[in-house]
């Protein structure tokens, strides 16, 4: 079912009755989420995103803009008739009630020509529970449950009456390191075995970047940019995308457009075919090639090894932080108080200074 | 190890001490007395030991009159005031505005004397030579003819008793309800809505397992409660109980011992080890009910 969202805006009112400043919490969002995909809805906790799927799955009503699943206008359907599945940041399994009997929860809800016999509804239940490997456990309490198996109860419960969409919030975020690593791969699996269109919810964007077909990226209620990972990933539309993108984080410099060359502290480090302005540089720790020719030249302060690669830990004064990150094939040997390096060109930024929107080099 | 243990005890030992002089001792002796035939609590002595006090206690007309009043009151006003407290309390926390007035009003029976209350239940209830009282008033304006329900037939009199009980007990539970109701987080009322629930169903398969604890602990608390009502009868109907055929079980343990006809300890212990007994088995079987269907 493919999703789209027309300028969507969700005001919420405000409380402070002495100073009446609404809180704008989704604005103008305009997009399209193609059928049978995976979607990342991406950004800094307050941003909107959990709003964004309370409005897609009608716990929320709107303040202005349209929602449409497929050609059907859903925007004033309650969430009952929207036929969509949802898995809650803290699962919501009723805690009464057995794994089965929480499955099977949505199907005795169901009226009329829908109505299913008790064999059909356990039938159903368990082929949701094999696909999510817990067919098990269909007897046992929710307290009796690790978390991951909660979520997959929970994901279950969602995916049982066939949802047009699947939504997810926060579906991660109450799991363990390695659990969460392990139930990622599992929610792409489950996915792609059943295609359902599936929008999730995260602020970690490595989780949103290993799983998503797209991600959204959402900053204070504005939809920043949309793509795939990997394309958002090397072609960020702002400095908040970038920034917002990568582990370690972007390395972000003070510089200068000076007579068609990027200067840093002074340096020119890069051609930049653009007009002379003082600019924001990011620069990926992936970006720098050690070079003792290299127009870049930074204090070194550590090394760290990780085995495959080293971390160049250095300092330069343009910075924004007092110390920046280079990652570095592991062959490298570096030494010495100072450290110079020549830098990718397709790894390196430039952001206007005031608005810090992509300023694209030719 | 040796000495924490000691350390322990020390610390228990107020309490300890306390709950002995004042709760165990006086349990095991009102045990002790209601197998002595005819205890004078002057001399310490009696005549001899057996089942006579129970057998005494069972046979006279003002416990068995207690007894059965005790009952209805028991059966009618648990569940009644457990159900229309549930009913309000939904009521509460689906209402916004003007909540808080509403929670004032319904609680404050709690904090109002039982006594006092109990006097302005006899004003609107009572039937004088200068008045028929503000609820025969109402009742004329349905065509039905006025009733004495202080002093006149025993039906209106255990009615205006259970009344008076529902309305007593009723912002306790009320309380305990909205709180219990409360705390049923949002997250499952939306995750029933995404799944199209009937409202019915939401209340039976969600809302009420999860407050059955409260609601059990109201159950078992509110029969306990029940068959220690004294003071609800003696605010309506005064102290002669036995008159009024009003009395309770516990009101006549307490005729037994200081009443009029009173000074007889033994008779007062049998009775109420009988209500003892009769408490315990309905809590124990309160228990047994509840594992079914309390879900913790």
């Amino acid at each position: 079912m493919k999703v789209t969202l027309k300028n969507l805006t969700k005001i919420f009112p405000s409380r402070n009755n002495k100073e009446k400043k609404n809180v704008v919490a989704v604005a103008d969002f305009s997009f399209e989420i193609p059928d049978g995909k995976l979607i990342g809805l991406l950004g800094p906790s307050g941003c909107g995103k959990s709003t964004t799927l309370s409005l897609i799955c009608g716990l929320q009503k709107p303040s202005s803009g349209k929602i449409f699943f497929g050609e059907d206008d859903v925007t004033n359907l309650p969430p009952e008739n929207r036929g969509v599945g949802m898995v809650f940041q803290n699962y919501a399994l009723y805690p009464h009630l057995t794994v089965k009997q929480n499955i099977t929860f949505p199907l005795e809800n169901l009226r009329g020509k829908d109505k299913l016999t008790k064999q059909e509804m356990a039938e159903k239940a368990l082929e949701a529970a094999k696909l999510v490997q817990i067919e098990e456990l269909m007897d046992r309490k929710p307290s009796e449950l690790s978390g991951g198996q909660q979520q997959r109860v929970a994901i279950a419960r969602a995916l049982v009456k066939m949802p047009r969409v699947l939504l997810l919030d926060e579906p991660l975020s109450n799991l363990d390191a390695r659990l969460r690593l392990a139930t990622r791969e599992e929610i792409r699996r489950i996915q792609q075995a059943t295609g359902i269109t599936t929008i999730f919810v995260t602020h970690d964007q490595e989780e949103a970047m290993s799983i998503s077909d797209l991600i959204v990226v959402m900053k204070e209620g504005v939809l920043q940019q949309i793509g795939k990972p990997q394309e958002v990933y090397n072609d960020p539309c702002n400095l908040f995308v970038a920034k917002f993108l990568g582990t370690p984080p972007i390395n972000v410099f003070e510089g200068e457009v000076k007579d068609k060359k990027l200067c840093i502290g002074g340096a020119p480090v890069m051609d930049a075919d653009l007009p002379d302005a003082l600019v924001t540089v990011g620069i990926r720790p992936e970006g720098f090639i050690v070079d003792e020719n290299g127009a870049f030249e930074a204090g070194l302060d550590r090394v760290e090894v990780m085995g495959r690669d080293i971390s160049v830990i250095a300092k330069h004064p343009s910075c924004e932080t007092p110390l920046f990150r280079a990652i570095l094939n592991g062959e490298n040997e570096v030494e010495g108080e100072r450290i110079r390096f020549t830098l990718k060109p397709r790894k390196v930024y430039i952001f206007d200074k005031e608005s810090g929107c992509r300023i694209e080099v030719k | 190890m040796e000495k924490n243990n000691c350390k322990a005890w020390l610390y228990l030992l107020p309490a300890i001490i306390f709950l002995a002089v004042f709760l165990v001792y006086p349990l095991i002796d009102v045990f002790i007395y209601s197998f002595e035939e005819g205890y004078n609590s002057v001399t310490g002595s009696s005549f001899g030991i057996g089942l006579y006090n129970y057998r005494y206690v069972l046979r006279d007309p003002y416990f068995l009159m207690a007894l059965k009043n005790t009952l209805i009151l028991v059966l009618i006003t648990v569940p009644l005031s457990t159900a229309l407290a549930l009913l309000i309390s939904l009521g509460l926390s689906s209402v916004k505005k003007l909540r808080e007035l509403f929670q004032t009003v319904y609680f404050l029976p709690y904090v109002t004397n039982t006594l006092a209350v109990g006097l302005v239940f006899m004003i609107l209830f009572q039937k004088t030579e200068y008045s028929n009282g503000l609820i025969n008033l109402l009742l004329e304006l349905f065509g039905i003819s006025p009733v004495d329900f202080i002093n006149g037939p025993y039906i209106a009199k255990i009615s205006v008793l259970c009344i008076y009980t529902v309305w007593v007990v009723l912002p306790f539970k009320i309380l305990l309800l909205t709180s219990a109701l409360a705390s049923v987080k949002q997250d499952y009322y939306n995750a029933a809505m995404i799944d199209n629930t009937p409202k019915w169903r939401v209340f039976t398969k969600i809302t009420l397992p999860m407050i059955s604890p409260t609601l059990f602990y109201l159950v078992i608390t509110g029969f306990i409660g029940a068959f220690k009502a004294y003071s609800d009868a003696v605010a309506l109907f005064g102290t002669d109980l036995n008159a009024a055929e009003m009395n309770t079980v516990v009101g006549y343990i307490y005729d037994m011992l200081y009443g009029d006809g009173g000074g007889y300890p033994s008779y007062a212990s049998a009775a109420a080890i009988i209500l003892f007994a009769i408490v315990l088995t309905v809590t124990v079987i309160n228990l047994l009910v509840s594992r079914k269907h309390v879900h913790y």
